[in-house]
């Protein structure tokens, strides 16, 4: 819980990671990637203020008390779900995978969420897997990483056959918010595994489940904001848009955020750290400080009101989750506004 | 240095001004992806490229490549040209791939199905909506029926024109101020039109910010150096 001249914000911290990228954990020949998705990671922290820079040291392995510190303790965060990402062509035992998750979610009972992943070149057996993790840890959403590397493979689609495979699963287990990493185009060669495209695809024929794009499809925000004005269950993820650009662009990060309230509204924005490529704690402060600047080229946009920054840090994420809010923390007032697009006139 | 290498540099520096990051439409040269340009009295010029981040896309890593040799290799009076992309996870590939004149799918066979021409296709048509948005909002009046030639002569102006050849869309005075790159025919519904170009506007620019906010932080380079090379 985060309180600021007399209002109280629940946040939940919809993107967070506990990772093991320490060179004991670099696959043999592998080294080169292992080194440079870390180092490139790294480079992203260089966005967030100064003194929240760490060493590349205890950015590539970070201990367990310094996570709970950074959230919890310092970092005003009531609940953090965990999105994995497993890499492990490149990292031994994974880079951040479900089980790593889950046994720390376990010490702590009440803060984490346990998200997990599939992959739908697995076939058969990956579906099995898939089943079982998601009743062993409660899942409730699965993180998706379609430029995973795997064998020859440079990627997948939400389009191919397979992946309906496991979205019908996903249905079938009560998994229903499906966190997919449409972000900065790292490697994908003349297949772009982060094109927005096929997340429209699939938004349409499975209406019970929630698409969250995560980093909302930078670089090609366009191309999200126009999918999502048309698809009522895709959702936006703000790690990247707060953690890159609130401290290090505030410019465009004001038409962004402009852009996201138009295009999507205040009930599809949802918060995330991206621990631990940034901390929450400046994120936070810095978002409910935070408003859009007086700025002739900012005019299209209006000013966010508390409500949606309560909604944005953290109510829109336990609708989501399920996430029981006390109710001192939620809003006074319920009702939402329809987001404004464009109207067809 | 003789005056004859200080041009020689400088000609070589402006030909790589010519080339742009497909997907920002910005400059190599001022968005700071020139780390090296020199020319030795000999008239070798060495040139290293440098990028955000070690996993750029490598498709546009190669254009941006392939660009800068061709704009280079154009400057008259120079007898070499030794130009490569540093650390970058597919430096080798694009290196010698540009270094032979291959095409993107020879370079990184058995990975690559399409040469670049849609890419490059796609990020003009976002620079013809991004310029017409920058050309319209300082406009202060409504541009449905304007055409190029009511708005008052700028370099914005001058690129959006320069985008829609590069498109083959109409670019003379007398056409539409308004129109769709994808169709090239004015847009039914104006309003949301000029939306969409905003937003891509605002999305290129977003980007180039991440760009340029990571090159730093991973070149520890202070703003000022940006872009000079």
């Amino acid at each position: 819980m985060y309180e600021k001249d007399g209002e109280k914000y629940f946040v939940v911290d919809a993107h967070t990671h506990f990772w093991d990228a320490s060179p004991d954990n670099w696959v043999k020949g592998q080294e080169e990637y292992a080194k440079g998705w870390i180092e490139c990671f790294h480079a992203y922290q260089g966005l967030g203020p100064k003194e929240t820079h760490w060493p590349i040291d205890r950015f590539q392995k970070y201990s367990e008390e310094l996570m709970m510190h950074d959230l919890f303790e310092v970092g005003h965060v009531d609940t953090a779900i965990f999105q994995p990402t497993n890499l492990r062509q490149w990292y031994k035992n994974g880079f951040n995978t479900t089980e790593a998750d889950a046994a720390l979610a376990a010490k702590h009972p009440g803060k984490f969420l346990v998200n997990t992943t599939f992959d739908p070149r697995e076939g058969d057996e990956g579906l099995k897997a898939l089943e079982e993790r998601v009743k062993r840890y409660g899942c409730k959403g699965v993180k998706l990483y379609t430029a995973e590397w795997r064998g020859d493979s440079r990627g997948w689609s939400l389009k191919d056959p397979e992946a309906a495979k496991y979205l019908e699963k996903c249905e079938e287990l009560g998994v229903k918010n499906i966190h997919i990493h449409k972000g900065p185009t790292i490697w994908p060669l003349d297949k772009d595994a982060f094109d927005v495209s096929d997340v429209d695809h699939v938004a349409t024929d499975f209406q019970g489940l929630n698409f969250i794009v995560e980093h909302v499809g930078l670089p090609r925000i366009e191309d999200f904001c126009f999918m999502a004005t048309q698809e009522r269950n895709v959702y936006a993820g703000l790690a990247v848009v707060v953690g890159g650009l609130m401290h290090a662009r505030p410019k465009f990060f004001a038409k962004v955020m402009g852009e996201l309230m138009f295009w999507l509204g205040e009930d599809k924005l949802i918060f995330g750290a991206d621990y631990a490529i940034w901390e929450p704690k400046w994120q936070v402060e810095g978002f409910v400080d935070w408003n859009m600047p007086a700025d002739e080229e900012l005019s299209d946009f209006p000013p966010l009101t508390v409500d949606q920054k309560k909604k944005i840090l953290g109510l829109n994420a336990a609708r989501l989750y399920d996430i029981d809010v006390p109710a001192e923390l939620r809003l006074k007032d319920p009702e939402s506004v329809e987001p404004v697009g464009v109207p067809n006139s | 240095m003789t005056t004859l290498v200080l041009g020689a540099r400088a000609a070589v520096w402006a030909a790589l001004g010519t080339v742009r990051d497909p997907e920002l439409d910005e400059p190599l040269t001022d968005l700071g992806f020139v780390a090296r340009c020199e020319v030795d009295d000999d008239g070798h010029a060495v040139i290293r490229l440098r990028l955000p981040t070690y996993f750029c896309a490598p498709n546009f890593a190669f254009l941006m490549v392939a660009d800068a040799y061709d704009a280079v290799a154009g400057v008259p009076g120079l007898t070499g040209l030794d130009i490569r992309l540093d650390d970058h996870f597919a430096s080798d590939v694009i290196n010698r791939g540009v270094a032979a004149r291959q095409g993107f799918v020879a370079s990184f066979e058995g990975e690559a199905v399409d040469e670049l021409d849609t890419l490059r296709y796609d990020f003009v048509r976002k620079a013809v909506l991004a310029g017409t948005d920058r050309v319209c909002r300082s406009l202060g009046r409504d541009p449905r029926s304007l055409t190029l030639g009511d708005v008052p002569p700028s370099p914005d102006l001058d690129r959006l024109r320069a985008r829609r050849r590069e498109l083959g869309l109409p670019a003379e005075d007398g056409d539409p101020l308004l129109l769709d790159p994808a169709t090239g025919t004015t847009p039914a519904d104006a309003k949301r039109y000029l939306a969409f170009a905003r937003l891509t506007r605002t999305s290129m620019e977003a980007n180039s910010g991440v760009c340029r906010g990571m090159l730093r932080a991973r070149y520890s380079l202070t703003e000022d150096e940006e872009g000079t090379g």
